[in-house]
């Protein structure tokens, strides 16, 4: 047994450190913090799951059941009954229409239910009748094709003979739309689970209280967390770009700088609003449910499958200073649009004092153990 | 070893409180406790849970504040800034009771990690040698044993080679084996010269580890002395448990020669003797006499626990 290390080492020498197991960094405290954090994260399965697996399957299924496939071709229902032969014919050679004969009794619930766009009921000897809600756009779009088909088999010629040219604009597809919220939602997901689940699972296991113990500096602990946590950011945030940009063409349009920053201030903001939820939690449990108080108006509000512009105005001001809608939002932008940094210069002013605040907070309330 | 004597002369105090109060909303955790644990010994708090022994422990370690009182740790006091604190902690190794230590790095990593706070150290390799934990050096920390948990947990202590050693009961829930290793080890480390605070409720611990022992309970200390004083103080030095079927009348047990106390602990009686084979002829003629049959007899050499049970009326694993 080699005892004699501890008895020699003269108690003002400082250790020599081994070479080969990390050099200068060995005994730094800053480094082995980091690699502490970033090694257990690594070592969980179900955490390389959620960050790197999830979004990669998310943006695939809903790539594919959104997936802008052809022109899409409004349905029209044509009641049964004396004539509906002949107008089911003259409506069947547009190529606008899907055409499906309904019994009478059962073309209301159709309508009603957005099972088809119009309904046509034919009469005998007279000109049919149209049935539609005028304030569906679909409908609107159906009863124009109905009228033109009808018009068409009535005999009508047409004169002036438009050319149509189909241009499909890159950026405005719903995959477009859906990469960058699928970025913002992960960048709040990993910062709640990489620093509010550890701070209380540390401390729930008296961790953090040994960690105090010891002449570690606690700033050392509070960024380590923050380096560990902005190295998932780099591989999080690329394997969804290169996910999308391999299966679905979609790409950063604008600015890499501009990107790199939003992503940054967006991670800084959820990590520091993350360490606020775990000031005090004692308990996974506690800090679970927490965590999901937080993230849940988000979820719902910041416009990550669909446009945070549906809400009504009175919660726009709301809906539009949480940090994913910043976030949202200014990636949108970037990515699609093809903004600079001038853009989204107020959304990035905007997250950097949502990261400040909180991690002010934090740091005011923190609890050790 | 003569570099750590000059660094810790004898007799002076590695660690001093004096009036420490720590009240909790339901209970008065520490009630006044006066301690002086001198440079170089090992000192050992010995009670039943809840005896304040945790609390009292924490205060010394700087991670708990007491409401009343003085503590000075190594002749400097908690809280003069953080520098200071940060200075002193430098010094001080410390074994808490109930951490846990991330499952999922290894027992390299985690010494390293624990290293890398400290200015000056040994090599993190060589205390994990220390502790005889070479075998499991690459292995997960979720993966290790009870006993080599705390062998890891004594080695995290050990990783600034520390002057004063706070250890908070070290070995419980450990099987015997790993127990008596354990206790190798901290004897293996006090014998150069640092100093040693632990708690334990295992008096044998205590008798095998400390040079003094202070038994507490109820947030005070009842009684402080060597291990062998405190027996002494018993008045006699072995313990006669014996049970019996039906009545027996305690007080005329009590009175036989060489018997120094007699108590009833539930079905069982304990007498404690002088000389075992002048009280225990006397012992069976007065059952017999009584009329009474006699179930079970035993002897041992009274213990530290015989003197906590006279002290307080209550064993230590009581609660």
């Amino acid at each position: 047994m080699n005892e004699r290390a501890i008895l020699e080492a003269p108690p003002t020498a400082p250790s020599p450190a081994r070479g080969a197991a990390g050099g200068a960094l060995r005994y730094n405290a800053l480094w082995q913090i980091t690699r502490a954090r970033v090694l257990s994260f690594m070592r969980e399965p179900e955490v390389a799951f959620w960050v790197f697996a999830f979004p990669v399957l998310m943006t695939l299924a809903l790539g594919i059941a959104f997936r802008s496939s052809g022109t899409p071709r409004s349905r029209v229902g044509v009641e049964e009954g004396a004539g509906a032969d002949s107008v089911a014919a003259a409506l069947a050679r547009s190529a606008d229409l899907e055409v499906l004969r309904i019994p009478a009794r059962d073309a209301e619930a159709a309508l009603r239910r957005g099972k088809i766009a119009v309904l046509v009921r034919p009469a005998a000897g007279a000109p049919p009748t149209l049935v539609a809600d005028p304030t569906r756009p679909e409908s609107r779009l159906a009863q124009l094709a109905t009228v033109d088909a009808l018009e068409r088999a009535a005999g009508r010629i047409d004169v002036a003979k438009p050319r149509a040219e189909a241009v499909v604009r890159p950026g405005s597809r719903y995959i477009d739309f859906l990469v960058p919220g699928l970025i913002g939602l992960n960048l709040l997901g990993t910062g709640m689970w990489g620093i509010g689940f550890a701070i209380a699972n540390w401390r729930q296991q008296k961790l953090l209280r040994r960690l105090i113990a010891t002449p570690m500096r606690r700033s050392d602990f509070l960024l380590a967390l923050l380096l560990a946590r902005m190295l998932w950011l780099v591989l999080e945030v690329g394997i969804i770009l290169v996910f999308g940009a391999l299966v679905f063409h979609t790409a950063v349009r604008g600015s890499w700088l501009a990107f790199s920053l939003v992503t940054l201030l967006g991670t800084l903001a959820f990590s520091g609003i993350s360490l606020l939820v775990a000031v005090r939690a004692r308990s996974i449990e506690a800090v679970s449910g927490l965590m999901n108080v937080v993230q849940l108006p988000m979820w719902l509000l910041s416009g990550s499958f669909f446009s945070s512009e549906r809400f009504p105005a009175v919660i726009q001001p709301l809906v539009q200073a949480l940090p994913l809608t910043l976030v949202n939002n200014s990636l949108r932008a970037i990515m699609n649009e093809s903004a600079g940094l001038a853009t989204v210069a107020p959304a990035a002013a905007a997250l950097a004092a949502w990261a400040l605040l909180s991690f002010f907070a934090a740091l005011k309330w923190f609890r050790w153990d | 070893m003569p570099e750590l004597s000059l660094q810790n002369p004898a007799g002076r105090s590695a660690l001093s409180c004096k009036g420490l109060v720590k009240r909790y909303p339901k209970v008065l955790a520490v009630d006044r406790l006066d301690l002086e644990v001198r440079s170089g010994e090992c000192f050992g708090l010995l009670g039943p849970n809840g005896a304040g022994k945790t609390t009292t422990i924490e205060i010394l370690e700087g991670l708990n504040t007491p409401d009343e009182g003085e503590v000075r740790v190594l002749g400097q006091a908690w809280g003069e800034g953080d520098g200071s604190d940060r200075a002193l902690r430098e010094r001080l190794g410390i074994q808490l009771q109930e951490a846990k230590f991330q499952e999922k790095l290894s027992v390299i990593e985690t010494v390293e990690l624990f290293r890398s706070f400290y200015r000056r150290g040994p090599d993190a390799e060589d205390v994990i040698r220390i502790v005889q934990l070479e075998e499991k050096r690459d292995a997960w920390v979720g993966k290790l044993s009870g006993g080599q948990k705390q062998r890891l947990s004594l080695a995290v202590a050990l990783v600034n080679q520390p002057e004063l050693l706070f250890l908070d009961e070290p070995t419980t829930g450990l099987d015997p084996q790993s127990r008596r290793q354990l206790w190798d080890l901290i004897a293996d480390f006090r014998g150069r010269g640092a100093t040693v605070m632990l708690t334990t409720h295992y008096m044998e611990e205590a008798e095998r580890l400390c040079d003094r022992v202070a038994i507490m309970d109820h947030g005070r200390i009842l009684a402080l002395d060597t291990p062998a004083a405190l027996i002494a103080s018993l008045g006699a030095e072995h313990v006669v448990e014996f049970a019996v079927d039906g009545a027996l009348d305690l007080a005329a047990v009590g009175r036989l020669p060489g018997v120094s106390q007699a108590r009833r602990e539930a079905d069982d009686f304990a007498l404690i003797v002088r000389e075992p084979h002048v009280s225990i002829p006397p012992l069976l003629a007065e059952v017999a006499r009584q009329g009474v049959a006699l179930r079970r007899l035993a002897t041992h050499h009274a213990t530290l626990e015989d003197v906590f049970v006279y002290m307080t009326g209550r064993t230590l694993r009581d609660e």
